[in-house]
């Protein structure tokens, strides 16, 4: 008891407690300086919420007439480009997936060469991919179906690759010792493994891509961002608050159709 | 049958790192229903030994002939005809878990059916029918639509040896078959491994822990420490002395 009662012990040593210190002090020099650069107008930041006042009123009452001859179109146009844009990620975020996989393809040129093309088409917006589809097709459904189709593929692959990497290497060693060529093994070693992570994303990538495509029509990728740029455009207010209602209600049905069905299958 | 189906090492040496030998001039020879436990201490290169028999690890030197076909210069395709010859039981018992038992024992196959049958589900009728007779003798029978993770250990390693029976292996190998099994469970999977290769005239390797389990049910015991063989002979025949120079020190034999 005597000897112990001169231990003494702290959650942090010294050095861990300076470190500590100067990442906080980090963040408030960061949060003062982009305070700075942002330069907020008082008189436009103590105008703010007569403005949103102003634009709620134009806003009422909704006229939700418009929405069977002027929304609705546009809203299953919506639906079908993300549908076929996340199918078009699929097919294209597969065979990159597997190549960035480290346990399948043991080639590290080619692993990075995978990441490369996972990363550019991330880091690039919807709306920019979209711009350049509109400018290469033309606007409409088409453009918009490519753009979410490469904007996916970087999230997709990624996520299939990191699937594939935390497979149990027993079952593909067993198929190996049984002599199965490599086709055999992937497809009864790999990817029974996979499945359930390969649907999740599947799901998880066409609930976002329901949300992309309802915006990417701002700048003429099709669907219902179009007709929302128009009403914006003419100061349909009324119109805009049908628009931005539909968007929202169809996310929602999305959102709950999506947890539904995964839930049956994982 | 033609001849009789065996294995020879001669002279193996692994090396992960150069000058530093797991396996160090390792030679045995194994025929025809005779079964072998390799016993020896962890990381005394059992594992690797029985790895680089089918060169899922690469030997540094040394040959291993599987019925008199050299398996050690061979590779791509050849290796992997030849690797249908010898079928291999894990102490995890590596099925794939989400697919039914019959998808398993039938995968046993897939070094002979084509990907695309393999994927279309077409595996031909006789493969079928013996994967149903196998089961059957396995008493596995009532669950080959269940699957593989639905399971007890002891019912899944049944399933891992059924799958390398569908080989028809000129060999069989078992790393640790009965590690992850209660005691009960181990002796049953001894008693099929035994039979099995007894019935069809396979010969038996098997890395094992357990010395009293590789005694009972063995007719040869092979004593691997620090790479090399330090025992090869009948189970009857191993005393305490030769325990004491496998795994090193006496208290834990009192």
């Amino acid at each position: 008891m005597s000897s112990a009662s001169n231990h003494t012990w702290n959650r942090f040593t010294l050095a861990q407690r300076l470190a500590r210190f100067t990442v906080f002090l980090g963040f408030a020099v960061a949060l003062s300086a982009s305070l700075r650069t942002v330069e907020v107008i008082p008189e436009f930041l103590y105008d703010a919420p007569t403005q949103v006042i102003d634009l709620l009123g134009r806003m009422w009452p909704l006229d939700l007439s418009y929405y069977p001859g002027g929304i609705h179109d546009a809203m299953v146009e919506t639906l079908h480009i993300a549908t076929l844009g996340t199918l078009l990620a699929i097919v294209l975020a597969v065979p990159v997936g597997i190549m960035g996989a480290n346990n399948i393809v043991r080639l590290p040129l080619l692993n990075w060469l995978a990441k490369l093309i996972l990363v550019s088409s991330r880091s690039v917006n919807s709306l920019v991919w979209a711009l350049l589809f509109v400018a290469i097709f033309g606007p409409g459904p088409l453009a918009g179906t490519v753009c979410i189709g490469f904007r996916s593929v970087g999230f997709v692959g990624k996520l299939f690759a990191e699937a594939l990497e935390e497979v149990n290497p027993g079952p593909v060693e067993a198929l190996t010792a049984a002599g199965a060529p490599w086709p055999s093994v992937f497809l009864k070693g790999y990817w029974p493994q996979v499945v359930p992570a390969f649907w999740a994303i599947f799901l998880f990538r066409w609930d976002i891509n329901v949300r992309e495509s309802a915006v990417i029509g701002l700048v003429g990728a099709g669907g219902v961002g179009m007709v929302l740029d128009t009403a914006l455009n003419l100061f349909y207010w009324d119109r805009v608050s049908v628009i931005l209602l539909s968007i929202f209600t169809v996310v929602v049905l999305a959102e709950l159709l999506v947890t539904k069905i995964r839930k049956h299958i994982i | 049958m033609a001849s009789t189906r065996s294995i020879r090492v001669e002279n193996l040496v692994k090396e992960y790192t150069a000058g530093k030998p797991v396996l160090n001039d390792i030679s045995f020879t194994v025929s025809g229903k005779a079964s072998v436990a390799i016993i020896g201490p962890s990381g005394t290169g059992k594992s690797t030994l029985i790895r680089c028999v089918n060169k899922l690890i690469p030997p540094t030197a040394g040959n291993v002939y599987v019925s008199d076909e050299n398996i050690t210069e061979l590779s791509g395709k050849a290796l992997r005809q030849a690797r249908r010859k010898i079928g291999m039981v894990f102490q995890e018992f590596n099925l794939v878990e989400r697919l039914s038992v019959m998808e398993n024992v039938l995968s046993g196959r897939l070094g002979y059916v084509s990907p695309w049958r393999a994927w279309l589900r077409k595996y031909p009728q006789q493969d079928i029918d013996r994967a149903f007779e196998l089961l059957e003798s396995i008493g596995l029978i009532d669950f080959f639509r269940q699957r593989a993770d639905s399971l007890s250990g002891g019912q899944r390693q049944r399933v891992g040896i059924a799958r390398a029976i569908m080989q028809e292996p000129h060999v069989l190998l078992a790393d640790e078959p009965t590690s992850s099994l209660d005691p009960k469970t181990s002796v049953e999977i001894m008693e099929l491994l035994v039979a099995l290769s007894e019935e069809r005239g396979i010969p038996l390797i098997i890395n094992i822990h357990d010395v009293e389990l590789a005694k009972r049910f063995t007719s040869r015991v092979i004593g691997l420490s620090k790479g090399g063989i330090v025992y090869d002979g009948s189970p009857s025949a191993l005393t305490n002395e030769h325990l004491k120079e496998i795994y090193g020190g006496e208290d834990w034999l009192q």
